[in-house]
């Protein structure tokens, strides 16, 4: 048995059961949030707003909100999949299962990322029902969507497996990516920020997966399209070093 | 026959700096059921968590059917099954769904007639749509139980298979237990129960303070270290033990109606004949007598005073 397939699997497939037991709440919310920032921002700021770079306000947004939604999901999704066995014990199984470290994060991973990725297809399809949107660059569309929802899963596992207590999980997606994401230029471009702001501002690394995507859409993004994938493929080596060294050392995992 | 499982020089220091395991070492032969004896804390868990991969060894090598359990662990742990001694399972899963689940993650192919048998020959079969979270605490053992069989293994660890397990559920386990060594499969099983591996097992190895004091087979361990003890029923009852009875160390029970006699049963002298002359001369009489082999509790506890004697 060099790839335990069948383990990968079993494990993918329990997950996205998990996730089917809340189908419809995972699903529907995402679409309501969406519908509410059309209602709201549309509407309200829309109107004095009606264009960005020559991108409709209304469009312009989207690609924010899809990541809005997407990196929270995907950390939250990916590290209670890990920290719920470790909490109620049942990881002893996975310990005692002929699984590479490899599978296990191929299947973890693999389950957060697909959900995430139907949360974005979920938020997109909402948007199309509000404006018309064009992809410039549907090949990069997806391969960026993918990324992210890989690399911030993750990211998630590597907190899963830090995590001591439910709170703990929340606190990063919670207070730290939520409010990079709003500053990270969801609703705004970071040329429209005063001086020193926006220098600020490039300190934020989700102004570069903001921008990256954005320029996916619409051909423009608040940086160049290279350095929006070099800081997503060198946060995507952190958490492949981080998980490395989690298996490498038993972290948290093995007495 | 190569032994089916071989611990060499195995060592555990927690990270808190406790050492649960001093220098293990243990051959487990194939087929036979082996019995872990040892009070609260002597390192069984850590011992049975490290061959399944659970638990990093400090020092020393595990080898299961002659792979080695960290380099080829793929290989070892497809042949194992863990009843661990805590009840964890996914609450909100289905009988059915997470034992094909633990089917799956140890790579073996589906296969619902052996998934049924299993689960028939658990009394689980009616309870395969119900959800673990309804089920009594028993039942849930027997879920875990289930899942350690799913992939068919070949070495079968129970830790504490019957703490909080009724009388019924016991019997059906130790049917369960038995039909699988006829199958071949090696069973390793930790108790505080002594009856338990007088009963069942066929060799014992008692641990304590993470250190093996004795592997024997169950029968030479009750012979080589047996004492028994001879119980005479008084025809009068004693208020005292008499002091000319001094010599042997007698004690009274049952309100002074029985007068006990401990004795090693291998020596020389066992001193009874003549503690019933001395009787007779005393005109002490009784009415029967009887001697009993003295169980594993008796053994055990005299091993573990004696290993403490000699530090
Ligand atoms: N993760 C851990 N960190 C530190 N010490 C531990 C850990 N796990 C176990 N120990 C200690 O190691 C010793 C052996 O524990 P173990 O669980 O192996 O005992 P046991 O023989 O299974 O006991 P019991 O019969 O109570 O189940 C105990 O003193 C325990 O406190
Ligand atoms: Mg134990």
């Amino acid at each position: 048995m060099g790839f335990n397939r069948r383990g990968v699997w079993a494990i993918y497939r329990f997950e996205l059961a998990r996730f089917g037991r809340t189908f419809l709440t995972s699903l529907i919310t995402p679409a309501i949030t969406t519908s509410l920032y059309f209602i709201v921002f549309g509407a309200a700021i829309g109107s004095r707003m009606t264009e960005i770079g020559g991108v409709p306000y209304g469009a312009f947004i989207v690609p924010g909100l899809m990541l809005l939604s997407m990196l929270t999901e995907s950390i939250s999704n990916a590290s209670f999949g890990i920290y719920m066995p470790k909490w109620s014990g049942t990881i002893y199984e996975l310990l005692s299962a002929p699984l590479s470290p490899f599978e296990t994060v191929l299947a973890y991973v693999g389950a957060a990322a697909t959900k995430s990725v139907l949360i974005a297809m979920v938020i997109l399809a909402t948007a199309h029902l509000f404006i018309d949107i064009d992809i410039v660059h549907p090949f990069w569309m997806v391969a960026l969507l993918l990324l992210f929802a890989i690399t911030f899963c993750l990211f998630g596992f590597v907190i899963g497996i830090w995590a001591k207590s439910f709170e703990q999980l929340q606190v990063i997606p919670l207070l730290i990516v939520t409010p990079l994401t709003f500053l990270g230029g969801v609703f705004y471009s970071i040329d429209m920020l005063p001086g020193i702001w926006r220098t600020v501002t490039l300190f934020n690394p989700v102004v570069y997966l903001i921008s990256g995507f954005r320029w996916s859409f619409y051909g423009t993004g608040d940086v160049a399209i290279e350095l929006s994938l070099a800081m997503t493929f060198g946060f995507l080596a952190l958490c492949l070093a981080a998980v490395w060294l989690i298996f490498r050392t038993g972290y948290k995992l093995k007495a | 026959m190569p032994p089916v499982i071989s611990i060499q020089g195995l060592t555990k220091t927690y990270a808190s700096g406790f050492a649960a395991l001093k220098g293990v070492d243990l051959d487990i032969r194939r087929g036979e059921i082996f019995a872990l004896l040892g009070p609260n804390g002597a390192g069984k868990t850590t011992l049975i968590s490290i061959v399944c991969g659970i638990v990093t060894a400090s020092s020393g090598t595990v080898s299961a059917d002659g792979h080695d359990v960290v380099r080829d662990y793929r290989a070892a742990r497809t042949k194992i099954g863990l009843v661990p001694q805590e009840l964890t399972t996914d609450a909100f899963e289905s009988v059915w769904a997470t034992v094909s689940f633990s089917r799956g993650l140890f790579g073996k192919p589906r296969n619902d007639a052996f998934l049924e048998k299993l689960l028939r020959d658990l009394s689980l079969w009616d309870k395969r749509k119900s959800r673990i979270l309804e089920l009594s605490g028993g039942m849930k053992r027997r879920v875990m139980i289930a899942k350690a069989l799913s992939h068919e293994p070949e070495i079968l660890f129970l830790d504490e298979p019957t703490a909080g397990v009724d009388v019924e559920l016991r019997r059906d386990m130790w049917n369960l237990v038995l039909g699988l060594r006829d199958r071949g499969v090696t069973i390793i099983l930790t108790t505080h129960y002594i009856e338990e591996a007088e009963e069942m097992a066929d060799r014992v190895g008692v641990i304590s303070k993470g250190e093996l004091i004795v592997v024997e087979e169950k029968s030479e361990l009750m012979k080589k270290l047996g004492r028994k003890q001879l119980t005479l029923n008084l025809a009068e009852p004693l208020v005292a033990v008499p002091p000319e009875l001094a010599d042997w160390a007698v004690t009274l029970a049952a309100d002074g109606n029985e007068l006990r006699y401990a004795f090693d049963a291998n020596a020389e002298r066992t001193g009874v004949p003549s503690l019933l002359r001395r009787m007779t001369d005393l005109g002490i009489g009784f009415k029967d007598l009887h001697t009993s082999q003295s169980s594993l509790e008796d053994i055990f506890v005299g091993l573990v005073s004696q290993k403490k004697d000699a530090a």
